[in-house]
Parts: structure tokens; C-alpha cells; sequence
């Protein structure tokens, strides 16, 4: 059984007043447990609405979300319990930070979900590790804290619910290149450790491209494609379209390919690119003089 | 003369606990009217810093900030500071404040007492040249976030401010509204012989540029041109930086042993590389 389920999901904004918008429409899809799955889209494709209907922030107007096969909504009254299973990092979550203490504000999360003192924090401690705080930071006032520091803080107040399903939105925007890579291999450290099934919402192609195993492709309010990620970049033209690209070293593999080249035109990262093309240039290099000045 | 002069610049926060905390130690740039900078490094090096210390919305602690000659610590001139250099901000929603497109880019030579006739001229030339004129009677809140930062980039223009200083207004974006922005960036300083400086943490933005600034811990590290500034794969990564992934392979492939004469910037120029081998 999908882990998470949603069927004909709908979001109107507005129904009944001249300012009626579809933000999301008809989206059916399935999530295994386990799984690592990119949420991409154009500005206003309805990415957010979506996740929000996920861990009931919002209700659907129409259509159903499933958490291992049941309703979210049918115990509407039970649905904070839900909150805690579907945990969601919103988009810079430093500013929600506020309590006296790092590791009070961790330990917030658990805490609310009726966890005792000694498990809240034994849980927080767990989380703060997960994201690489360091242990000396725990007391300090969240508002002494680096942006870098203030948003694993931030994550690892929802990590420290040890939610089944976790939604990042945007985890990385507005993070120099070293933060954005460390906190990447964070998550996938986290994602593979324990399993959790994790939705990583992004506008990096580059990002998804080498994290997840499947995206979901959102555009004006419909599911565009939910399929692998190599299936997903080699639709290059179906995602410009979308106002979406293909990593940069896709682009580069799918035009080699178009040259000739016996390469994979949709690699996803440089380490793989560098597999394939080092063994065929050398033997070509060694083989015949080329045009090319030595260095 | 240069068009702004940073001389051997220091800032520091107020910390509650620690006092006065020090993060820019002695900068010194010079930015030249008409020049494109990149302004690179992780996050708290102090680049954002230095971008306000441009438009005079902070103040050295010590050194001097000059805008085409113009001393920022002048009070009675601050208004002239203001006029030449503009700021956009990574966040679109936090920038517009009227509730119709026109108006929020009426609202900066409002504020600087251009007669009505003026500022309809101004308006309607600035949303041409971010190419959002088609939108003059929209809502903002309803635009993409590509489409409200080149309202916020109008804003500005329609200032008449000879140089915008702008503080990763793509990072909110996605990929197409990134396009978007840069296009227009590189449009108004090609055209229009604006003064850009831009800071980014997307690599594949900051080569764009004429120039490249890379910071590190309140100092400048390196200051060049964006091949040989690029070309220095190890020391970036060092600082926490990063190269495109054009760059990036071509550069370990070389490392592998593999002859490559030169070093692409771009999908562009490293394809055409990869056609001179095949």
C-alpha cells in the first residue's frame, strides 16, 4: 500500500466570488514508503497548495488525500495527529523560529505531540545531530545563530516529530553553494538512515536532479508527470514549456549525444558524465591528433 | 574617477552581548560606471553589507564610501546617494507597495517630487525597457515572482539611478523567471549602460558578468575577469563556492589527463569545446 495517496485532489480559491481560481485540479498520484520524490513547477503551478493539502493545513475542495489508505479528513477533528505524520519545513523557516533556546524550540515539535520532557529531548538532541548542528549551539538563543544554523534549527524541529512523510519547501533558497550541498547530503543521509518517505520541493533543477528518485512535475494546477527523474530531463522541450529547464550537464549530454557522442543523454550529475565521457575521449585522444592546442 | 569607490571600508553590527562586531575589515573597490559586477561569497562574508553601504543605507564605521564623487556620510547629500543607486531585495513580495503595476514604479520619483508629467514618461519607459509594460494595469500580487522583480527593477529605473545594486533577486525564482531577470539585467547595462552589481550564489549567473568579486570573511579574496576567476576550481570550492557544471566537468576531465585547451563558462562554449575534439 502507497504510503500517500491523493485522488482527483482539488483546491478552489474564491469558489462562488468574481475571483474564482483553480490553484489545483484532478491530481491523482501515489507515493511509496521509502521514497525520495522532487516537487518542480513554474511559480503559481499549485506546488504549495498541493503540499498543504498533504498534511491537512488546507482542505480540498475536492477529492481525497490518503495516508496509508485512510482518508485525512475523515475524522476531521483528528487531524492535527496528521500534522505530526506529514511534517513540513515551510520556505525559510529561521523566521518561525522563537523560543528561548535552540534546543527548547526543537524540542517544541515533540512536546506538542504529548512526548514527556526527557523523550521530547532526547528526540531533539537525535534531530539536531541528523542536521548538523553543532552541540554547543543547542543553548544559545535561536537569534544568535548564523541564517545557515537558524534553518537546520528549523528543520530539525520538524525531524524531531520523526514524521513518516517529510515535505521541505525550498530548503536550500538563499544558501551559499557549500551550505546548499551540506544540507542536501543531510537530507539524504536522513532519508536513507531512516527511511522516511521525503518530498523535497524545489526550483534547482540541478538539486532534484541528483537527489531524488522521482519528480513530480506540477504545472498550472495539474500534475504534468509524476515519473523517474532521468525520464522526467529527457523531456527537455516538454519542460521548457513549463517554465522549467533540465540540469545544466543533462543539457550538455543531451546535446554530445545529438553530436555523435555515445553518452546517456540524460546523465544527471558531472561525477556520472565524467564516467562515461573520460574512458571515450581519452581513447580517442590517444588514438588520433586532434585540432585541439595542448595545455 | 570611479562611479563608486569603497576606500579601505570597515562595518560593524551591534551585538546585545558581544558589543560591536566587526564584518567588513577594510574593503577596498572600485566599480566604474557602466561595468557589470558579480559580487560572490557564502553566506556572512559580507557582501550584503557592502551592497548597502553603496546606497548609503549604512555607513562606514571607518573609510569612506564615494558615489560618482559623492561622500555617502554627507547627510545633506543622502538624497543624491539615493537617486544614483538603487537596491533591489531577494524577496518580490516584500518590495511593492501599490496595489496596480504603474503605480508602484510611480512610487520612487514620487517620493522625489517629479512633476506628474514626468513621472507618466518615466513609468511607461521603464516598464518598456523590464518588458512589462503589456502589464502597467495588472496587480502585482498576481504577477510571477520573475515578473515582480522586473517591477521591482522599474521601481528603481524610473528613478533615473545610474547604477542598481541587486542582492540575489533570483534566489526566490524559478528557472524561467531567473531567465527573466538576468535578461533584463544584462539588457538595461548593454542598452541602457546602467552599472550593475549583482550578488548571487548561482554560478552560472555571476559569469554573466564583466567582472567577478568574490568575498571571504569581510575581505575581498579575488577581483577579475569571470574566466580566470572561474578557472581557479579549487580555491572556490575552498571558500564554499562553486563552479557551472560546464565548468566543473571540463575541469576534471582535464584533471583526468584529458586535453582540453581552454575552460568554458557555459553549455554554450563547452559544447563547442566538445566539437573541436569530436
Amino acid at each position: 500500500m502507497p504510503i500517500l495517496e491523493t485522488k482527483n485532489l482539488t483546491y478552489k480559491y474564491g469558489t462562488g466570488t468574481p475571483f474564482e481560481k483553480v490553484a489545483v485540479e484532478n491530481v491523482s498520484l501515489s507515493i511509496e514508503k521509502g521514497e525520495l520524490i522532487g516537487v518542480i513547477g513554474h511559480t503559481g503551478s499549485g506546488k504549495s497548495t498541493l503540499i498543504q493539502m498533504l498534511n491537512g493545513l488546507i482542505r480540498p475542495t475536492a477529492g481525497q488525500v490518503l495516508l496509508e489508505g485512510k482518508d485525512i479528513w475523515q475524522e476531521p477533528k483528528k487531524i492535527r495527529a496528521v500534522r505530526f505524520r506529514v511534517g513540513m519545513v515551510f520556505q525559510y523557516p529561521e523566521y518561525q523560529l522563537f523560543e528561548e533556546t535552540v534546543l527548547k524550540d526543537i524540542m517544541f515539535g515533540p512536546k506538542n505531540m504529548g512526548l514527556d520532557e526527557k523523550r521530547a529531548r532526547d528526540r531533539a538532541l537525535e534531530a539536531a545531530e541528523f542536521t548538523g548542528l553543532k552541540p554547543e549551539l543547542l543553548e544559545k538563543s535561536p537569534f544568535e545563530l548564523s541564517g545557515g544554523e537558524k534553518r537546520r534549527a528549523a528543520i530539525a524541529g520538524v525531524i524531531a516529530m520523526d514524521p513518516e512523510v517529510l515535505v521541505l519547501d525550498e530548503p536550500t533558497a538563499g544558501l551559499d553553494p557549500q551550505g546548499r550541498d551540506v544540507l542536501l547530503a543531510q537530507i539524504g543521509q536522513y532519508h536513507k538512515e531512516r527511511g522516511n518517505t521525503v518530498l523535497l520541493v524545489s526550483h534547482s533543477m540541478e538539486d532534484v536532479g541528483r537527489m531524488a528518485d522521482r519528480l513530480l512535475v506540477m504545472s498550472n494546477g495539474h500534475k504534468a508527470a509524476l515519473a523517474p527523474t532521468k525520464e522526467v530531463f529527457s523531456q527537455g522541450e516538454e519542460l521548457e514549456k513549463m517554465g522549467l529547464r533540465v540540469p545544466q550537464i543533462t543539457k550538455i549530454m543531451g546535446e554530445l549525444k545529438k553530436l555523435g557522442c555515445p553518452v546517456d543523454p540524460s546523465t544527471l550529475t558531472v561525477d556520472d558524465a565524467l564516467k562515461q565521457l573520460l574512458p571515450y575521449l581519452k581513447e580517442r585522444q590517444g588514438t588520433k591528433t586532434t585540432s585541439t592546442r595542448p595545455n | 574617477m570611479a562611479f563608486i569607490e569603497a576606500r579601505n571600508v570597515r562595518f560593524c553590527y551591534d551585538t546585545e552581548e558581544a558589543g560591536p562586531k566587526e564584518v567588513l575589515h577594510g574593503v577596498s573597490l572600485q566599480i566604474e560606471a557602466g561595468e557589470f559586477v558579480a559580487l560572490l561569497g557564502h553566506n556572512g562574508c559580507g557582501k550584503s553589507t557592502l551592497a548597502k553601504l553603496f546606497n548609503g543605507m549604512f555607513l562606514p564605521a571607518q573609510g569612506q564610501v564615494l558615489v560618482d564623487g559623492i561622500d555617502t556620510q554627507n547627510e545633506a547629500r543622502q538624497l543624491d546617494v539615493r537617486r544614483r543607486v538603487g537596491l533591489v531585495q531577494q524577496n518580490p513580495d516584500n518590495q511593492l507597495v501599490a496595489g496596480i503595476v504603474e503605480e508602484d514604479v510611480a512610487f520612487g520619483p514620487e517620493n522625489l517630487g517629479v512633476p506628474p508629467q514626468e513621472i507618466r514618461r518615466r513609468v511607461d519607459q521603464a516598464l518598456q525597457a523590464v518588458d512589462m509594460y503589456a502589464y502597467r494595469s495588472h496587480a502585482p500580487h498576481k504577477l510571477s515572482g520573475g515578473q515582480k522583480q522586473r517591477v521591482a527593477i522599474a521601481g528603481i529605473i524610473a528613478m533615473e539611478t545610474s547604477c542598481i545594486v541587486l542582492d540575489e533577486p533570483t534566489a526566490m525564482l524559478d528557472p524561467q523567471g531567473r531567465e527573466e531577470v538576468m535578461e533584463t539585467i544584462r539588457r538595461l547595462n548593454r542598452d541602457k549602460g546602467i552599472t550593475i552589481v549583482l550578488i548571487t550564489h548561482y554560478m552560472d549567473e555571476a559569469v554573466q558578468a564583466d567582472r567577478v568579486v568574490v568575498m571571504d570573511s569581510g575581505q575581498i579574496l579575488t577581483d577579475g575577469a569571470p574566466r580566470r576567476v572561474f578557472s581557479d576550481v579549487e580555491r572556490l570550492k575552498r571558500h564554499g563556492l562553486d563552479v557551472p557544471q560546464a565548468t566543473e566537468l571540463v575541469y576534471r576531465l582535464k584533471a583526468a589527463g584529458v586535453k582540453l585547451p581552454e575552460m568554458p563558462l557555459s553549455v554554450e562554449e563547452c559544447l563547442a569545446l566538445f566539437r573541436g575534439l569530436l
